[in-house]
């Protein structure tokens, strides 16, 4: 079995997250009414980080949400309750909004798919779109993602992990077998 | 495979402070959906709750299906005078008849204590205990822990006394359990007649006089004295009761620090608690209301997951 290996590393990922901070503002031709996303728990952190690079590039702080979407999960009653569900914060509504949703690593899709169903109770938005900084290919779903950091080909025995400073202590993301510790 | 609190909520007693603290630490998130515009999440949808009620409480009754409906489970109120229990139909007759119907958790209310556990123990469906005689009432004692932990901050060691007919009370019993599993120190007061005879068994304090309890205490859980109790003779009348265990403001004033007041409801006010203590700036008591929604969703959030019949049903094709 292939030994772990960094995908990015702290440098890369930061250059990384510049330009898909870029690409969100070009993907909406600007920051009017833009809501950055995140999906707990790591993709909050992310959002923090988008927004802060937002501001640095164009001057503008855009909104900024937290979404948990263990309520709107499909698989409750077979894998059962999460220990700790997280909160959900999002302006009063979403209605007329340039949403786009962050998290780490895009997969079976299936946490997009809560996620949108979590969003439409929040209002109609003019559109949302997606960014992940990984894409690890493996979709159940027709789910695609508008903005990727790193998109790589992972076999469905191992696994993707994102660290980031705010929680892990250090930026990295590394591929490593399913059951590595 | 079940959840981490088992297949039914009977009581406090049943359950450690970790599984306590994993209900009201999923209690906090849920009351972010009450505020919303949409109060609704699809947790629960498909699942069937009946609400079986075989005696008067539009409190507690209102507080589960609010919970239950806000997680998209399909419910069903059927109280006891208008069903075929009046008819003489046992009670796990009933239940097998709702079952059969496939429903996936009941909601017990009861006036003979055990009568959730007698029947949890004979269906497939989780069972909730929403208070059974005099035994128990852990969904109002769980919404009481957060609402104190809410003000208090972690428990333990704070002093929490529960004023009133702590002998016929299944609040005070499930407070009691949860209290002093969470390590607070726990109290009651109230008139000899209306309390346990083996009260030092519970573990708590006694005061015999509210002056020394409202001294001691940090918080007061005030419980509803059931106006019957006067015609059984426990209490003299009313109004000496009011004179003697009333919560006054009066008595409130002299004390040296500010209390939190809890009631469960309904509230004779002027008897047990006086209409200034019950809307003044310490009482608690809206907020436990709005707890009691989140501490409902959290407990069926937590009974529903995790069932090995429905994980087989779901790979049948159903995800």
């Amino acid at each position: 079995m292939p030994k772990p290996t960094t995908l990015l590393d702290a440098r890369a990922m930061d250059r990384t997250l510049r330009r898909m901070a870029d690409e969100i503002v070009e993907l909406f031709g600007g920051t009017d009414d833009v809501v950055v996303v995140g999906i707990e728990r790591r993709g909050v952190q992310l959002a923090d980080r988008i927004v802060a690079l937002i501001a640095k590039q164009e001057g503008v702080t855009v909104a900024r949400g937290a979404l948990d979407i263990t309520l709107y999960r499909d698989d409750l009653q077979t894998v059962g309750p999460r220990p700790v569900v997280g909160r959900t914060q999002l302006p009063l509504t979403l209605d007329g909004k340039r949403v786009v949703i962050v998290d780490d690593v895009l997969y079976t899709g299936r946490t997009i798919r809560a996620a949108l169903d979590e969003l439409a109770d929040f209002g109609r938005p003019a559109r949302i779109a997606l960014a992940v900084l990984v894409d690890r290919g493996g979709r159940e779903l027709p789910i695609h993602a508008d903005v990727v950091g790193r998109a790589v080909d992972v076999a469905p025995g191992q696994r993707v992990d994102v660290m980031l400073a705010e929680v892990d202590e250090r930026d990295a993301v590394i591929l490593a077998d399913r059951d590595a510790a | 495979m079940t959840g981490p609190l088992g297949k039914d909520l009977l009581g406090l007693a049943d359950l450690s402070a970790e599984q306590i603290r994993l209900i009201l630490d999923t209690a906090v998130p849920f009351k972010e959906i009450s505020e919303r515009q949409i109060k609704k999440v699809p947790t629960l949808r498909g699942m069937t709750i009946v609400n079986l009620f075989f005696e008067n409480s539009t409190r507690t009754r209102v507080s589960f299906e609010f919970a239950e409906k806000r997680l998209s489970a399909d419910t069903v109120n059927v109280a006891a005078s208008t069903s075929s229990v009046s008819k003489g139909e046992t009670l796990v007759d009933t239940a097998r008849n709702l079952e059969a119907m496939r429903i996936d958790m009941v909601v017990i209310r009861h006036p003979a204590s055990g009568a959730p556990r007698f029947l949890a123990e004979r269906i497939d469906s989780n069972v909730i205990n929403a208070g059974d005689g005099t035994h128990e009432h852990p969904t109002q004692g769980l919404l009481d822990l957060l609402t104190l932990r809410d003000h208090l901050g972690d428990l333990t060691g704070r002093r929490i006394c529960i004023v009133g007919d702590v002998l016929h009370s299944r609040v005070a019993r499930s407070n009691i359990y949860g209290l002093q599993k969470l390590g607070a120190e726990v109290a009651v007061c109230g008139p000899r007649s209306l309390l346990p005879n083996a009260v030092h068994e519970l573990g708590v304090q006694v005061f015999d006089r509210i002056e020394a309890a409202i001294e001691w205490a940090e918080a007061l859980n005030v419980l509803r004295l059931q106006l019957e109790r006067m015609q059984a003779g426990y209490i003299p009348s009313l109004r000496e009761y009011n004179r003697v265990f009333g919560v006054t403001s009066a008595r409130l004033e002299r004390a040296s620090r500010d209390l939190l007041i809890l009631h469960p409801g309904p509230m004779n006010r002027g008897v047990e608690i006086d209409s200034d203590v019950a809307d003044g700036p310490h009482s608690v008591i809206l907020h436990q209301v709005t707890n009691g929604v989140a501490v409902r969703m959290a407990v069926l959030y937590l009974l529903a997951g995790g069932r090995p019949d429905l994980a087989d049903a779901a790979k049948g094709g159903r995800s």
